[in-house]
């Protein structure tokens, strides 16, 4: 979780992303920010997210997240 | 059939009046069966591309859903058996054959469109070097390009896509995936409906509801106000300034662009309350396409808020799928080590915006000016992203962000700067787009607004005001949409006023619609894609 957490702090420093939960209903991820964090996730945990899986539940929040990248882990 | 002729009010008052008096089992049928009709006038032989579109879809629908299906059951019937490099190996097996089908659709489809869209372009374009080589040039073929063939592409692509990512289930019976890529009202300009919000509200039975037609029927009617009473009014001022680039340019252009932003907005948004208002009268939820543009502080604001169906259709099955594909993503990875963090992590972003920006202009037109318009408008959307830490900083330093004024720039160049990149709609060629933009600079006389040109370009000065009139209301319908749907605030008013509003509203359109002697019906822009 920590090294998901340093990717979004890279991109957006001033969002609590520990709390916040609505990062694409309040329009702080932008499709631009996604790629970005796609390629850094894939990087980092050596997992490719697949376009379809680019929701606002996934990438809602840092937890959506990590818990998608961990549903993706498995299924590997 | 023209949303604008007799014929489709007529056309439009039997369907309305039979799907509220047969039994509530046969509505989605009768919808069937009035969107074959409705597109058998637009051409007999369009009926040809989209059965066969809704065909091939369909089969390969149904053949994605069995092959899903078969790998569940198969897994779940040999789940003692199966080792699980035994399951991964046919999970494996199964998607490469769903992907080949998923590529027949797309490559058949598409194919279909490019073929009679842009094969006269393709055909032009080799003359070209042809004529550089001094050889024999190509003869042009004869093929018409069917109403609102990029719209039900687009929507039926969206669909076997879905399908094909287990997003919902094929849907088996033919009819209705017909009815859901040929639904009359937004069969020739969209939106863009994603078979997940229609289909449930398509199919079902609805019972009339008095509140729901006359709200649907108040949108159609601001829908005819906007396209006859202003787009296609102004029209006539766009046509004479831009067919005459020789004689309108400096000031003129300017002047062309804005009276051009008016008639797109009036028509395109225009067309699509006709058709939103048309489905709400049968009780349909079509997807809004428009958040008030014009308003937007940034271009990458105004695509999120204009034809937004089609901006999210790019970004759903082009961006995102080209962004993190295994190429995408080993570039990336590559580019990083070679040109730093920075440059490697911007290089997807910017390949993709590239591609979808390029597609888009593609999609809106078979010539270069749409292919330069769409590579502008990414262009401008990437070199705004850079200078975003840039505009940051500004903002902090002289603490303009939150004011009015501020806002009211940003709105102001926004609306300019997207007005400019229409010049390429409008031109003949890029050259002469190009050209004249630059006499907008080179050639700029204020005064020639104000010795009478401007009544000499096909509007008098009661067209003026009728355009002035209908454009104060629009905006100020814009303004009042913030707070809420104005219908919802007009419908709380006393019933005086409300009859006074809407009566005022039809008799405008009788009185001031563009038609007549002295007008063509026009169709509207959008039906051209």
């Amino acid at each position: 979780m920590e090294t998901l957490l340093e990717i979004l702090e890279g991109l957006h420093p001033e969002i609590d992303f520990e709390t916040h939960d609505s990062l694409i209903d309040d329009k702080i991820l932008d499709s631009f920010d996604i790629v970005t964090i796609i390629a850094e996730v894939n990087d980092q945990y050596g997992v490719a997210i697949p376009a379809h899986e680019i929701t606002p539940e996934n990438f809602n929040s840092a937890s959506a997240l990590y818990e998608l990248i961990q549903r993706l882990m498995d299924e590997d | 059939m023209l949303f604008t002729s007799y014929g489709f009010i007529l056309f439009l008052c039997i369907v309305i009046g039979l799907y509220y008096t047969i039994p509530k089992r046969f509505q989605w049928k009768l919808l069937l069966v009035a969107s074959f009709v409705f597109y058998y006038f637009s051409g007999w032989s369009n009926l040809i591309y989209i059965s066969v579109t809704i065909v091939s879809t369909y089969l390969i629908g149904v053949k994605l859903g069995n092959l899903d299906k078969q790998q569940k059951s198969y897994i779940k019937e040999h789940k003692e058996s199966l080792t699980l490099e035994e399951k991964k190996a046919y999970k494996e097996k199964i998607k490469v054959r769903r992907w080949r089908w998923l590529l027949l659709c797309l490559f058949f489809n598409l194919g279909i469109l490019a073929a009679i869209k842009y094969t006269n372009f393709a055909i032009a374009n080799i003359n070209h070097i042809f004529t550089l080589f001094k050889m024999n040039e190509l003869s042009f073929v004869n093929l018409l390009l069917p109403m609102g063939i990029s719209f039900y592409t687009f929507q039926t692509m969206g669909y076997i896509i879905d399908v094909y990512r287990g997003k919902y289930e094929p849907e088996r019976n033919i009819g209705k995936l017909a009815l859901f890529v040929s639904f009359f009202p937004q069969l020739i300009q969209g939106p863009i409906s994603r078979f997940d919000d229609l289909s449930k509200s398509l199919y079902e039975e609805h019972h009339f509801d008095a509140k729901n037609f006359a709200f649907g029927f108040q949108r159609v009617l601001w829908g005819y106000f906007k396209k006859l009473v202003i787009a296609d009014r102004i029209v006539t001022a766009v046509l004479e300034i831009t067919k005459n680039p020789e004689t309108y340019d400096g000031i003129f252009v300017l002047v062309g662009m804005v009276y051009y932003a008016i008639q797109l907005y009036a028509d395109f948004t225009g067309g699509i309350d006709i058709t939103i208002g048309i489905a709400q009268m049968l009780g349909i939820k079509v997807t809004e396409n428009f958040n008030r543009p014009f308003f937007s502080k940034s271009i990458t604001e105004y695509w999120r808020r204009w034809h937004i169906t089609m901006g999210t259709w790019f970004r759903d099955y082009i961006f995102y799928p080209l962004s993190v594909c295994k190429p995408m993503l080993n570039i990336s990875k590559s580019s990083r080590k070679r040109f730093g963090e920075e440059i490697g992590k911007r290089i997807p972003v910017y390949l993709s915006t590239i591609t979808v920006w390029f597609t888009t202009g593609l999609w809106h037109g078979a010539s270069w000016n749409f292919i330069v318009w769409g590579l502008l408008n990414g262009f401008v959307i990437l070199v705004s992203q850079e200078f975003e830490p840039l505009y940051a900083k500004f903002h902090e330093r002289f603490n303009v962000a939150d004011t009015f004024g501020f806002r009211l720039f940003q709105v102001m160049r926004t609306f300019l700067l997207m007005s400019s990149l229409r010049i390429l709609d409008c031109y003949r060629d890029v050259g002469v787009s190009f050209r004249m933009f630059g006499s907008m600079f080179t050639k700029l006389n204020i005064n020639e607004l104000f010795n009478g040109s401007l009544l000499k370009l096909g509007l008098d000065m009661s067209d003026y005001i009728v355009i002035i009139i209908g454009v104060i209301v629009m905006i100020s319908v814009s303004l009042s949409q913030r707070s809420g749907s104005v219908r919802e605030k007009i419908a709380g008013k006393p019933v005086i006023i409300r009859y006074a509003v809407f009566v005022l509203l039809f008799f405008s359109i009788i009185i001031f619609g563009a038609y007549g002697i002295g007008f063509d019906s026009n169709q509207f822009i959008y039906n051209q894609f």
